[in-house]
């Protein structure tokens, strides 16, 4: 079939019907969560089922979506043009990913400049903090909230000890980790532009171990946060931006990790040329994209 | 007509006919951007008129002193669900329908860029509103905490169908990012060669600037939703002084987000203006490139003036200062649009069909509704004026007059095109004047009452705004039966209008009036040749 399509043709695929099962799961999805949240808060008996459905119809018809994609691509369907439509589509959604972290780094800005300093009595708006609670007072990270007995505050934060002890200090291997990975994809991406077939999956299967080793830490500081610290997700302002932030990379980055095992497998099947590696590069951007998300948060919550 | 490429169905589907699907699965399946531009024209009318019904149940309320028809727990609901329903179920996805319909013709294409995700934006909505509006008819009751769902009430005090909505409107902005992804990749790729930026047609220029500043607000709105959920149900304390968070800090992200909004609402309809003005002058788009720019200095102050909704709630005063001097300034590149409008009319061979009259209408209305934005940019006076129904008449006037009159407007400038009918001329002209009326005695009285002190969403009110209130909502019922009546005369042209020439307009230039009337169902596959005559205007 390739051979005989019209690369100057714009390939608009007649119908289809993957997006709206996709509006389907996605409804199902949030809408069996919200009930299952709604149960669990009015302690009643949480159902789940909804959720699953939703979850599974969304798995199954991204699944076939992208496979789709992929076959359309190999019979030669996609053009230069259509390519480049990708490029931009990926792009904007990086861009659009950057302003939803905007919003939680936002948060973090403001509570640590202005609300709890004014709330400790300290700036334009003091006063306020003054009458409400006169016993807080402003430091951050915050560790006595302005009233303890609604949300306690952490025994322990999660603030760097001084570049002295950084060897024993898990978010700096987690920075190194994750700059090595955007490094190792680079590789991948340097292998695959030199025909180097070996020196792509070695340098993505590296990439992945280093994303999961990444995540398994993530996890073990989040245990330590709550078994040892008493840092939680109600330990006031500070426990909160930590772990909306902290939280949704980690989420980014299972997801990139995810993305990045699927262009793995696809490299193992004989996917992607020098030419034709768009599933491979929009992979590699959204990965140094959390890479970078990442350098903010080590500097803006865990350092500064 | 000529051929799209159908490869890749060589096993089930071997038919070479093109044309739509028969049936529910064309609706369902559909990669087409007509068929998705329709869909979304006819969801945002049905979010209208709903939207529209829950207005009239607050003016039947306010129609006179005293509880007549609802309670205040009801009323608040009713306030909410007809912000939201409006603001993303109405106008936002009409002119995202209208994006659909236009983009790709005015740019020579042959469709929209990504046109599974096309159908994917659109399908998301009717689920999204399926989940925000059936709360209303849950034991807990819908929201009831103002479409700007400011914390603590949306939080700590909200009913427990807050949930939905939080998800509703991550279903609402997952649409809206990828529409607008969709909108800037076929812009910026799908151009036929020879249509350069600048000899865009002025409403694909103002789309293209409005799908940034969706793209740069709507994951913030998500940010905002996303932390109430937190707060709601994980035990975080981003909007709870008691845990050191801030309650003012709920709204700045929502500003953050919501003042974009309120352009993301306008600048679409000042595109859709300045197509239309110069057709019935017989006159080019007077200072096209100001225009732009002014389009584009718009979107950027955009960004920079969110604190100017939240004067009263206590901020630095150097902050007040900025946040004042900023907007103000938003008046400047809004008055360049103003004189071009104005300009390109004077001396024009001017007549007055329907879609004209809505222009023109919406150039005047919509400079009420800025000057009266100005007033409320002036921080002393705000402290007067905020929270009171001068706010409710200056938003309204320009989100309906403005807003609503451009998509109207729109409609009956390019349904000849779409359908291949005409309207009835005269139905339409009758449907200007009640909508005019009707829009006028709604919101006009609403600015004297508002500066005589009347407070806003209250189902309640002192005896004096009593002539005020009951003048408003006759005006009210006047203006919700005649959008009944625009859907008749709409469906009378679909059914049985004058067929309409390709040019439509004697005046109209723009590749999309090079095509048949109506359009084919696969418009450009082979990029057109862009003449003079048919770029920009």
């Amino acid at each position: 079939m390739s051979s005989q399509t019209d690369q100057s043709v714009y390939y608009v695929p007649h119908n289809g019907w993957y997006p709206v099962w996709v509006a389907f799961g996605a409804f199902m999805l949030l809408a069996g969560l919200g009930t299952w949240l709604n149960a669990v808060k009015a302690d009643e008996d949480p159902s789940a089922w909804m959720m699953y459905v939703g979850g599974a119809t969304l798995a199954v018809v991204l699944f076939f979506w992208f496979a789709k994609v992929i076959e359309e691509n190999h019979q030669g369907l996609a053009n230069e043009q259509l390519k480049r439509s990708y490029v931009w589509g990926m792009g904007w959604f990086i861009f659009s990913e950057v302003m939803f972290f905007a919003a939680f780094f936002g948060a973090l800005f403001y509570a640590r400049n202005f609300a709890v300093a004014w709330l400790g009595g300290e700036g334009a708006k003091g006063i306020t903090g003054d009458y409400l609670w006169p016993e807080f007072s402003s430091e951050w990270p915050v560790m006595a909230n302005p009233d303890n007995s609604l949300f306690q505050g952490p025994a322990e934060s999660m603030a760097s000890p001084g570049i002295g002890s950084w060897l024993s200090y898990l978010p700096f291997w987690n920075t190194v980790i994750l700059l090595t990975s955007s490094v190792t994809v680079h590789f991948a991406h340097t292998s695959l532009k030199n025909d180097s077939r070996g020196g792509l999956i070695g340098w993505l299967a590296l990439t992945v171990l280093l994303g999961i080793v990444f995540l398994i830490l993530q996890g073990w500081e989040y245990l330590h946060a709550y078994d040892e610290l008493g840092l939680t997700l109600s330990s006031g302002i500070y426990g909160s931006t930590f772990f909306i932030l902290t939280g949704f990379h980690g989420f980014h980055v299972t997801l990139g990790t995810f993305m990045l095992i699927i262009a793995l497998l696809r490299a193992i099947k004989g996917h992607f040329s020098h030419h034709d590696c768009f599933g491979f590069e929009a992979t590699s951007w959204y990965w140094h994209f959390v890479d970078v998300v990442w350098v903010c948060l080590f500097f803006f919550v865990y350092i500064f | 007509m000529s051929e799209v490429v159908e490869a890749g169905h060589a096993t089930h589907d071997d038919h070479h006919d093109h044309g739509p699907d028969k049936g529910l699965a064309r609706w369902l399946f559909t990669t087409n951007h007509k068929d998705i531009g329709t869909l979304y024209l006819w969801f945002s009318f049905t979010m209208f008129l709903i939207g529209g019904v829950l207005a009239l149940v607050i003016r039947a309320e306010l129609f006179q002193p005293g509880l007549q028809f609802v309670n205040p727990e009801f009323f608040n609901q009713m306030t909410t669900n007809h912000g939201l329903i409006m603001v993303f179920g109405a106008i936002m996805p009409a002119f995202v329908g209208l994006a659909n319909w236009l983009v790709p013709m005015m740019v020579g294409a042959p469709d929209m860029a990504l046109p599974r995700m096309n159908n994917l934006s659109f399908w998301i909505l009717p689920f999204a509103f399926a989940m925000l509006i059936s709360t209303l008819f849950m034991e807990a009751g819908g929201p009831n905490f103002g479409w700007t769902f400011y914390a603590p009430l949306s939080t700590t005090y909200a009913p427990e169908t807050v949930t939905y909505f939080i998800f509703g409107v991550h279903l609402m902005g997952a649409s809206s990012i990828m529409g607008s992804i969709n909108i800037i990749a076929t812009i910026l790729n799908m151009r036929a060669p020879g249509m350069t930026l600048m000899k865009m047609p002025l409403f694909v220029w103002t789309w293209l600037i409005t799908a940034y500043l969706l793209l740069a607000v709507m994951p913030v709105l998500a940010g905002a939703v996303t932390m109430m959920l937190f707060d709601i149900h994980f035990g975080t304390s981003f909007f709870n002084a008691a845990g050191g968070g801030d309650p003012v800090m709920f709204q700045h992200i929502f500003w953050f987000f919501g003042h974009p909004e309120v352009y993301i609402m306008i600048l679409p309809a000042f595109g859709v203006v300045s197509q239309i003005i110069p057709t019935f002058s017989r006159k080019p788009l007077f200072g096209y490139d100001s225009m732009v720019y002014a389009t584009a200095s718009i979107a950027f102050l955009s960004f920079i003036v969110w604190a100017h909704h939240m004067f009263t709630v206590g901020m630095p005063l150097a902050g007040q200062l900025f946040f004042m001097y900023a907007t103000m300034l938003i008046a400047v590149p809004t008055g360049v649009k103003v004189f071009n409008w104005v300009s390109t009319m004077w001396q024009g061979a001017m007549t007055f069909e329907t879609p004209m009259l809505f222009a023109i209408a919406f150039v005047i209305l919509f400079t009420i509704g800025g000057f009266s934005g100005l007033m409320l940019a002036i921080t002393p006076a705000d402290y007067q004026y905020h929270d009171t129904y001068f706010v409710v008449a200056h938003f309204h006037y320009v989100l309906v007059p403005g807003a609503l009159f451009s998509i109207i407007a729109a409609v009956y400038y390019w349904l000849p095109k779409w359908c291949g009918r005409m309207y009835d001329e005269s139905l339409g002209k009758l449907h200007f004047w009640l909508s005019f009326i009707g829009v006028n005695v709604t919101f006009f009285p609403q600015h004297f009452s508002g500066l005589a002190g009347m407070p806003r969403r209250i189902p309640d009110y002192a005896l004096q705004f009593a002539d005020f209130n009951m003048l408003s909502s006759i005006g009210a019922f006047i203006f919700g039966f005649s959008q009944v009546f625009f859907l008749y005369v709409v469906i009378k042209a679909i059914r049985s209008g004058k067929p309409a020439t390709d040019r439509v307009w004697e005046g109209a230039h723009g590749l999309e009036w090079t095509l048949p009337s109506p359009a084919p169902y696969h418009s450009f596959t082979h990029p057109p040749k862009i003449t003079d005559a048919e770029a920009h205007s």
